[in-house]
């Protein structure tokens, strides 16, 4: 079993976001980086693929020389090797579909896994994407995967609205994670001392033939508006109550 | 000279950080309430391999270094104290021994097991008569045939309710002041022991006492030559200093966030807290001992990872940041006022755990003996 898991690197959850100088990307300056949260889904699947079946997990990502701290964090829990490829430019999905798919149709593969959608943009597009692009059967937001390696099939639970999906299709095939796939790890401190000695290969995004002109640019980014300040109601508590419905009533008009 | 992490060293502290705070810290204050032993957890990190941080991996160890453990030890001892005097006294006083002065047979049939957090390991030093002074040893180990025959009591030992095996000095010669030492498996007859202390603080660290009736071991348990113990024990505890002085600055840490979050959020006079010159010049002084604590902790283990002496510097890592950590905490609870007293925050219990680490594996006053006698031997030499 080949899995290439395709993983993102995003700000933290926990960073506050401004918008840059530029007024069209966010200020990059003391933003911690981390793996996109549904990408570890997808990697400790593959983790767990491999345990049971055996084979290969390759990670795959796209982005600045920063990238690499997120590739030897996924090789620090347990995947055999990476590939990065390196630029520097801001990519939009098709991009990123094209340059991961052109690396996938490099290494050939079972399985591919990645995250339901990045936490950054929350575009939900690069694993349907790369389906097209590569040609092969796609389930998204999935919560439960297994597989039959004798007659290469797969069937994977899927998150609907109140609801869940059963699918089954044959593999190679795109896998999307959503939360509740599984619990993923933390890395041993054997693995992460070994993640130095692990294989990340570079690739250029201009040598795996990508247009590095975006078709969808971001033309501008603002700010939610400030929340406004809380009011507090004092005072006696039959006319905090009158107060309070008065103020549901026509200013936040819930009532 | 710079002062970056190496980029394991760094993975290797947000791993720990990420462990501590989303499996240890949950339950921590429960624990101190209850005096529970985590030992749940304590063999979960065996497994993600926190034990073997600064051993090899030829001996299960994870093959990084002092320097890396140090940054383990603080990060758990942030959230935890208890904890992380169990995980330091583990690795320094449990694991330590064997491995510098285990033979391959020892390593294989303790060792192994005791990194991977099968079991844990303690360190029998103290006793009712003898403690920093182990010229006052009174158990003995003599030596029948091919076996050793002990008898004593240890007093104050961490971890040893759940140890695999203790690692026990003891004098061989009754008329001798000499001092061997020997691996006690847990399970020998005549070995009894009982952990119920009530303690001030660290209260969910096991500490334990031990009694050696008529035990009798192979020979091959005893560890290295004999009357090497004295010289043995000096040369761990000197290593276990840099994991207690880890572990203040984690304490320190702990009670420096604690102080900022509370200056920030508590209003008097309608203003907060971190708006009064008498609370900013109690963190900026909290903020920079801090600093400096972490700062010697790290100088002594890089001197450490490099195989330079760095005893004199352990012992000043651990002093300094221990009496750091009793200050910061007390400063702490200083600046929460009435609610710092109640348990309701942790600062109280960070002010409690913070006076084990001015006593344990050598008070203040040994430390300062200990930095003391280095200077005059440098000075004579």
């Amino acid at each position: 079993m080949k899995i290439l898991v395709m993983v993102k690197q995003v700000p933290d959850t926990a960073t506050r976001i401004r918008v840059g100088g530029d007024g069209a990307s966010i200020a990059s300056d003391g933003i911690k980086w981390v793996i996109n949260p549904y990408d570890e889904f997808a990697i400790e699947e593959a983790l767990q693929i491999r345990e049971r079946l055996h084979g290969e997990v390759v990670v795959v990502s796209v982005g600045p020389q920063r990238v690499e701290e997120a590739i030897r964090q996924t090789l620090a829990m347990g995947v055999d090797r990476g590939v990065h490829v390196k630029t520097d430019v801001a990519l939009d999905s098709y991009q990123a579909a094209a340059a991961l798919a052109a690396v996938a149709r490099q290494e050939t593969f079972d399985l591919i896994l990645t995250g339901k959608q990045a936490v950054d943009d929350d575009a939900a597009q690069v694993g349907p994407l790369m389906s097209v692009l590569l040609e092969v059967p796609q389930v998204t937001v999935v919560l439960k995967l297994s597989i039959n390696p004798d007659t290469q099939r797969l069937i994977a639970e899927r998150e609907l609205e109140g609801a869940i999906e059963v699918v089954e299709l044959p593999y190679p095939a795109v896998i999307t994670a959503q939360r509740g796939l599984n619990e993923p790890r933390y890395p041993t401190l054997p693995n992460i001392m070994k993640a130095k000695k692990k294989e990340i290969r570079v690739e250029l995004l201009e040598s795996l033939g990508i247009d590095v002109v975006p078709k969808v640019r971001i033309t501008a980014l603002t700010e939610p508006p400030a929340r406004p300040v809380a009011k507090i109601l004092t005072g006696d508590p039959l006319e905090a109550a009158e107060q309070l419905v008065n103020l549901l009533h026509h200013e936040a008009k819930v009532l | 000279m710079h002062f970056d992490l190496t980029p394991e060293e760094v993975m290797i502290r947000d791993a720990v950080r990420d462990f501590a705070e989303g499996v240890v810290a949950p339950n921590a204050s429960k624990r101190d309430e209850t005096g529970e032993v985590p030992f749940a957890i304590m063999q979960q990190m065996g497994s993600l391999g926190f034990f073997g941080i600064p051993f090899a991996e030829e001996w299960g160890g994870s093959g990084a270094n002092t320097m890396s453990y140090a940054l383990a030890v603080e990060e758990i001892g942030r959230v935890d104290a208890s904890l992380g005097l169990g995980f330091a006294a583990h690795v320094s006083l449990g694991c330590s021994p064997l491995y510098y002065f285990g033979s391959d047979a020892q390593k294989r049939q303790f060792l192994e097991q005791a990194i991977k957090g099968v079991y844990l390991a303690a360190f029998g030093l103290t006793e009712p008569e003898a403690g920093s002074d182990a010229g006052g040893t009174q158990t003995k180990a003599l030596r029948e045939g091919e076996h050793y025959r002990l008898n004593g009591t240890k007093i104050f030992i961490t971890n040893a309710g759940h140890a695999g095996y203790i690692v026990a000095t003891a004098r061989t010669d009754p008329a001798s002041r000499k001092i061997s030492s020997f691996i006690v498996p847990h399970d020998t007859a005549g070995v009894s022991v009982r952990c119920d202390y009530t303690k001030m603080g660290m209260r969910s660290s096991e500490t334990c006492e031990i009694h050696f009736d008529d035990v009798v071991i192979p020979a091959e348990y005893r560890l290295g030559a004999e009357d090497k113990g004295f010289h043995q024990f000096l040369d761990i505890l000197d290593g276990g200093r840099i994991s207690i002085g880890a572990l203040s600055v984690g304490v320190a840490e702990a009670s420096l966030q604690a102080s900022l979050a509370y200056a920030n959020q508590r209003r008097q006079f309608g203003k907060a807290l971190n708006e009064f010159q008498a609370i900013q010049f109690k963190l900026a002084d909290m903020a920079m001992e801090v600093e400096l604590a972490r700062t010697m902790v790290h100088k002594a283990a890089w001197l450490k990872d490099r195989h330079r002496p760095y005893a004199k510097e352990a012992a000043m890592a651990k002093l300094y940041a221990s009496e750091v950590a009793m200050r910061a905490s007390s400063e702490a609870v200083q600046i929460h006022g009435g609610a710092g007293y109640m348990n309701d925050f942790p600062v109280e219990r960070y002010m409690r755990d913070a006076k084990l680490l001015v006593i344990g594996e050598g008070t203040s006053e040994i430390q300062r003996m200990v930095i003391a006698r280095y200077l005059l031997q440098e000075q004579n030499s």
